[in-house]
């Protein structure tokens, strides 16, 4: 007899977890851990593997918690996934691995995300498994980027023996993980063991390189190195472009967890960066961006936390669950509701003044199309409004790089299967190729390029 | 680590710092800037670039003392010392051409941004005249390094302990109203002299650049909180600048935008004030 539900996994209770910053669900213990392994059917033709875009052997790594072999199940993993804490906490399994498990036909599936970060968090306190590395290939490979797909690239590659360095432009590595997901949805001390963990494998990370300004691409290839992965990320901050947006207290999504997550404005004066968020905070998007703003803002002190998006609760782009968490926390969603201009008093916001919508047509992406409602309009009063409508590609590399091909919304065009560019040796993957979407889709491309450039270098 | 090769003083609260930083000295242009952070807990702090020894590896910055990482900076780091991080070059590099006659005018702190395209316009072949200004003598630094690449030089004091009696504007507004040919004009220093400058060379038509020292976290793309408006559109001072067309940009809302986090800055500062009493001075 299966256990119809999943194993839930203990939280920090709403109220309290809106006044700090720590995690928010607390991880398995060994017991739950091993009792969610038995609701797995080892199925044979395992659609879960399928489901992921790294494609870890699930049954495998379930099947070793279920005997309890957890070094057995973290070493499976990590044949495949060189970021399992970090997968393990937000990657959406709902429409991954869990999407198409199996049990999921009948009851709830296997909570296989949430056995992936047992078995992590199990690692970090006991004995590292360090995998394998292949004998020295002499071949010398760049990374420039160090978010989920240049570091997934940089493992694969060393793994292959390769001689690999990452550069990245920040004063810490990861990426996204460590400027933009906050740390009560991925602590910054796990992002930093599994980049540890990277280090002691044998690459080499170096932060503080502005690659396209201290050396460009063509001048990395002419410099010895025999490949490149561009990983670069969706790093450039989209605004409305209405008016108003340039008041003070509008900050991009970007800066505002910037100012949060990397530099800890949340300890401010303790840490030199400020950041301003007052009594209400409007946060403009739906996605899990926009979750992440509008809970960071209650945790930075706001007494209201306001999400805007302009179609209805069922368009929104956020996962279920941070949706739930945002809920829970007393963050409140204004639906179908669409910003049209900004006022400001004295140089600061003070409202944004809105638009009712309602749901037309479906658009270019299936979803019903946002209309305005003639004569709707009203305003919000706010103290600090946070944009979070989405992020373009990285500008640096692009503009640095004359004869890379680019699409037309300026990402760089690679081959979806091996990241191959139009310049000999040059591979792109993540968010940079495919514009923001998820981490665990970017790990897979950098572990798809990874395999094309280990080819491409040992021919 | 990026160690200080060589700090020394330029005036009250002004410093002068040779830094360790090989990668940034190999490509640094005029124009362009690092961010620096002293220790785990700094912010990230944009400062324009100098000078670069591709030699020693040495980058010039200068610091004027105003904030409570400055100050910390000022106080704590000496010489042998090492900030724990300097990321750059970052913005585009000044466009040196060989125009003719150009007029580099520097306001306060702006003078030490100011000094390498005078140099580098110099190089190219220009006639370089210099407008330098200060509120008092003892604030004023760099005149020698600047006459050197100047082939004319004013120099103004807001209250005329040195120089002329008067405001960089001054004698802008007097070498354009005497006719000769300036193709261009570079103003560097505190937002409200930009504008006033920019009104000056608007009604004489003359192209002119001033670069924007916003306030930025990342200084490369990301976070957009440098953003400036220029000819009403939306730019980012560290990605499409520092420099803009000064007869574009909207001052006062830079000068907003600066202001924005006066009030942390104090309360840092006091807190840093009160905590170096406690410790019963610096070193």
């Amino acid at each position: 007899m299966i256990e119809p539900k999943a194993t839930p996994m203990r939280e920090q209770a709403p109220d309290v977890r809106i006044r700090n910053f720590d995690e928010v669900p607390l991880g398995y213990s060994e017991d739950e851990a091993i009792r969610e392994a038995s609701r797995c059917l080892q199925c044979k033709n395992a659609p879960c593997v399928g489901g992921c875009p790294v494609g870890i052997d699930i049954p495998g790594f379930i099947q070793a918690v279920k005997e309890r072999k957890h070094d057995a199940a973290i070493a499976r993993i990590k044949e495949s996934n060189a970021l399992p804490a970090v997968c393990g906490r937000v990657c959406p399994q709902e429409t991954q691995c869990q999407g198409v498990c199996t049990l999921g036909k009948k009851l709830e599936p296997v909570a296989i995300g949430r056995l992936e970060r047992f078995c992590a968090d199990w690692e970090a306190t006991h004995e590292a498994c360090t995998p394998a590395v292949q004998p020295a290939t002499g071949k010398r490979i760049a990374v420039v980027g160090s978010g989920p797909a240049g570091l997934t690239a940089a493992g694969e590659l060393r793994r292959r023996g390769h001689d690999v360095t990452v550069f990245e432009l920040l004063h810490v590595a990861g990426g996204v993980l460590m400027y933009g997901i906050p740390e009560f949805r991925l602590p910054k001390a796990i992002v930093q063991r599994e980049i540890d963990a990277l280090r002691r494998l044998g690459v080499r990370i170096e932060v503080n390189k502005v690659v396209g300004r201290v050396a460009t691409i063509s001048e990395l290839l002419r410099d010895g190195y025999d490949a490149v992965f561009v990983g670069t990320g969706a790093g450039l901050p989209q605004f409305l472009g209405v008016p108003g947006e340039n008041l003070n207290g509008v900050y991009s999504a970007n800066e505002f967890l910037t100012r949060t997550n990397l530099m800890r404005a949340y300890r401010f004066p303790e840490y030199d960066t400020p950041i301003k968020v007052g009594r209400r905070v409007v946060t403009v998007g739906g996605g899990n961006v926009a979750m992440d703003s509008a809970r960071t803002a209650l945790r930075l002190g706001a007494e209201e936390s306001v999400i805007v998006y302009r179609r209805s609760e069922a368009e929104l782009p956020a996962r279920k669950e941070e949706v739930h968490h945002a809920k829970e926390e007393g963050v409140q969603l204004q639906l179908l509701t669409n910003p049209v201009e900004f006022l400001g008093d004295k140089g600061r916001v003070r409202a944004v003044r809105c638009l009712r919508m309602e749901l037309g047509e479906p658009d270019a992406s299936g979803r019903r199309r946002p209309v305005p409602v003639k004569g709707s309009e009203f305003e919000i009063e706010t103290d600090t409004v946070v944009i979070a409508i989405g992020n373009g590609p990285h500008p640096l590399i692009p503009q640095t790089t004359p004869d890379l091909a680019l699409t037309k919304s300026g990402n760089i065009a690679a081959d979806a299967t091996t990241g191959a560019t139009n310049l000999r040796g040059v591979y792109a993957g993540g968010d940079i190729v495919t514009g923001a979407a998820t981490v665990i889709e970017a790990m897979g491309a950098g572990k798809r390029a990874a395999a094309a450039i280990h080819e491409y270098v040992s021919r | 680590m990026y160690r200080i090769l060589s700090k020394r003083t330029l005036g009250p609260k002004i410093r002068e710092y040779v830094i360790e930083a090989p990668d940034v000295a190999k490509v640094g242009k005029a124009g362009q800037f690092v961010v620096l952070r002293l220790h785990e807990r700094g912010e990230r702090i944009p400062l324009t670039i100098v000078e670069c020894d591709r030699k020693t590896g040495g980058v010039t910055l200068v610091v004027q003392e105003v904030g409570k990482s400055t100050q910390e900076m000022g106080d704590r780091f000496q010489e042998g010392d090492s900030v724990l991080d300097v990321a750059g070059p970052l913005g585009l590099p000044s466009e040196i051409a060989r125009y003719g006659t150009v007029i580099c005018i520097g306001g306060g702190l702006g003078i030490a941004p100011l000094y390498p395209i005078a140099r580098d316009l110099k190089a190219a072949g220009n006639e370089v005249i210099g407008i330098l200004g200060a509120r008092s003598r003892d604030l004023l630094f760099y005149e020698d390094r600047l006459a050197a690449v100047c082939d004319e030089l004013h120099v103004m004091t807001d209250d005329g302990t040195y120089g002329r009696k008067g405001f960089v504007s001054d004698p802008l507004r007097e070498i354009l109203a005497g006719g000769r040919k300036i193709a261009r004009v570079w103003a560097i220093g505190p937002a409200i002299m930009m504008k006033v400058c920019a009104g000056v060379t608007r009604e004489f038509g003359v192209p002119t650049l001033v670069s924007l020292n916003s306030v930025m976290i990342d200084g490369t793309g990301m976070c957009g909180g440098c953003r400036v408006e220029v000819a009403g559109e939306a730019k980012f001072a560290c990605v499409d600048g520092p420099e803009f067309d000064a007869h574009k940009v909207d001052f006062d809302l830079l000068i907003s935008r600066q202001r924005f986090y006066a009030e942390e800055e104090a309360c840092a500062v006091e807190k840093y004030l009160a905590q170096k009493r406690g410790e019963g001075g610096t070193r």
